[in-house]
């Protein structure tokens, strides 16, 4: 097998060879110190069962009151979606629109696609539609913000509390267990294991990189 | 390890795929390459990193004046009403029991922008000067300036939270101000400018010195 330890450094395109790591290793980047691969243990099996949960948090989160006050006699309670289409209303379709990308599609893309990677590379050679999303997921990870919501959330609670009486939902811990659950993803998942499993655009035999330059 | 002995992959004419991190060789003439692997357009460097980064950057700045001047929240009593800026909104927070969170808010909202496009700006004028200096350093800055540029979206989850609940009318109500909008520009276009900037460029310049043509 013609192992592809020769790499670039995506920071500062240095060539070097990755060694083989053992449990609770990882490489840098000897020339910028950038983490060029982390041993993540029984990374395809332990990222699956992990996203199972995260996928579960998300739907609770989703699907029950965030937060609710109470004030004067009248009770009021909203979701994450309930936000959004008030702001929506409020005439701020923009930032609604951007609410809605950054609390609720972003985790959920990135959630399903991750589900779908994960089954899909069980039995190489993966299609090539998994490159595809695993390359979906790198771009919408950055705007993926559950942790920043739920600090705004943190705050909110604060600012209402001074009008009225406030009332944490149920979505709010689910929010906290899925923030907890995605970082656990993120660090035992390894995407060299996804691309070593999936078909190749091109066909391998078509592709030389020099195994012995530098 | 002697600094003369690092090649980068641009200098042996490898491109390192930003998708999968496969690397293959440029192809001959002047034609697109595709990774062999996951298919993802493959560049030496991103394409007009730097005129990409600095329009964003400009965009921006130009944002962050409305984002800072503007009301970004409204609220509505029968006898009154008050509009706050984000900089108002941390004063209010500020008291003997939120203090912290008011210090975050401030940080989040009014520092981090502003040090992003200083930052940036930074980074991009001693890239195009061609400085050979502190380039770890320059490195180091510029993954800070990814990891925390989404934080500062932190106000407009606020706003979005509190507008959604306090919605008891005719006695207290809560609208969005039209600076929310300019806010969440700000963070979307930080945001955009520093995934635009290439990092790689910050060590380009040091080859050049060691010798190298190309």
């Amino acid at each position: 097998m013609d192992s592809p330890t020769l790499v670039a450094c995506p920071d500062c395109d240095l060539l070097q060879r990755v060694p083989v790591l053992a449990p609770g290793e990882s490489a840098h980047c000897p020339r910028c110190g950038n983490v060029m691969r982390s041993s993540r243990p029984d990374s395809l099996n332990r990222t699956l069962a992990l996203t199972v949960a995260a996928a579960v948090a998300l739907l609770v989160a989703n699907a029950v009151p965030m937060l609710g006050l109470t004030a004067a006699g009248r009770e009021a309670s909203t979701t994450v979606l309930g936000g959004v289409q008030v702001m929506w209303q409020e005439g701020q379709p923009v930032v609604s629109v951007i609410m809605l990308f950054a609390a609720v599609i972003a985790p959920a893309l990135d959630i399903a696609s991750m589900l779908m990677i994960l089954l899909a590379v069980r039995r190489p050679p993966a299609p090539r539609w998994v490159s595809t999303l695993l390359r979906l997921c790198q771009i919408i990870r950055p705007w993926r913000m559950v942790e920043v919501m739920l600090l705004g959330i943190l705050v909110s609670l604060i600012k209402i509390a001074e009008l009225a009486t406030v009332i944490t939902g149920i979505a709010m811990w689910a929010v906290a267990a899925l923030i907890v659950l995605l970082a656990a993803m993120s660090s035992s998942f390894d995407p060299e294991e996804v691309w070593l499993r999936v078909e190749w655009a091109q066909g391998r035999e078509h592709h030389h990189v020099p195994g012995g330059a530098a | 390890m002697m600094s003369a002995a690092w090649r980068s992959a641009a200098h042996l004419g490898l491109l390192s795929c930003e998708g999968c991190g496969l690397l293959s060789r440029a192809a001959e003439g002047a034609g697109e390459t595709h990774c062999p692997r996951c298919d993802a357009k493959l560049h030496l460097r991103k394409p007009n990193s730097i005129q990409r980064t600095w329009a964003f950057v400009i965009a921006a700045a130009i944002c962050y004046i409305p984002a800072n001047l503007l009301p970004v929240m409204t609220t509505i009593t029968p006898f009154s009403k008050s509009e706050d800026t984000i900089m108002e909104g941390v004063v209010l927070l500020w008291s003997p029991s939120s203090w912290p969170l008011s210090v975050v808010v401030f940080i989040a909202s009014v520092t981090i922008p502003l040090a992003k496009l200083l930052a940036l700006s930074y980074l991009l004028t001693t890239v195009q000067r061609g400085s050979i200096k502190s380039t770890r350093e320059r490195t180091r800055l510029y993954r800070i300036v990814e990891f925390v540029g989404r934080w500062s979206m932190l106000d407009v989850f606020v706003d979005t939270f509190v507008v959604a609940l306090v919605q008891l009318q005719p006695l207290m109500s809560v609208e969005p101000g039209p600076g929310v909008v300019f806010f969440a520009a700000v963070v979307v276009l930080t945001m955009i400018a520093a995934d635009s900037f290439d990092p790689r460029l910050i060590w380009d310049q040091d080859e050049v010195n060691h010798g190298q043509p190309s």
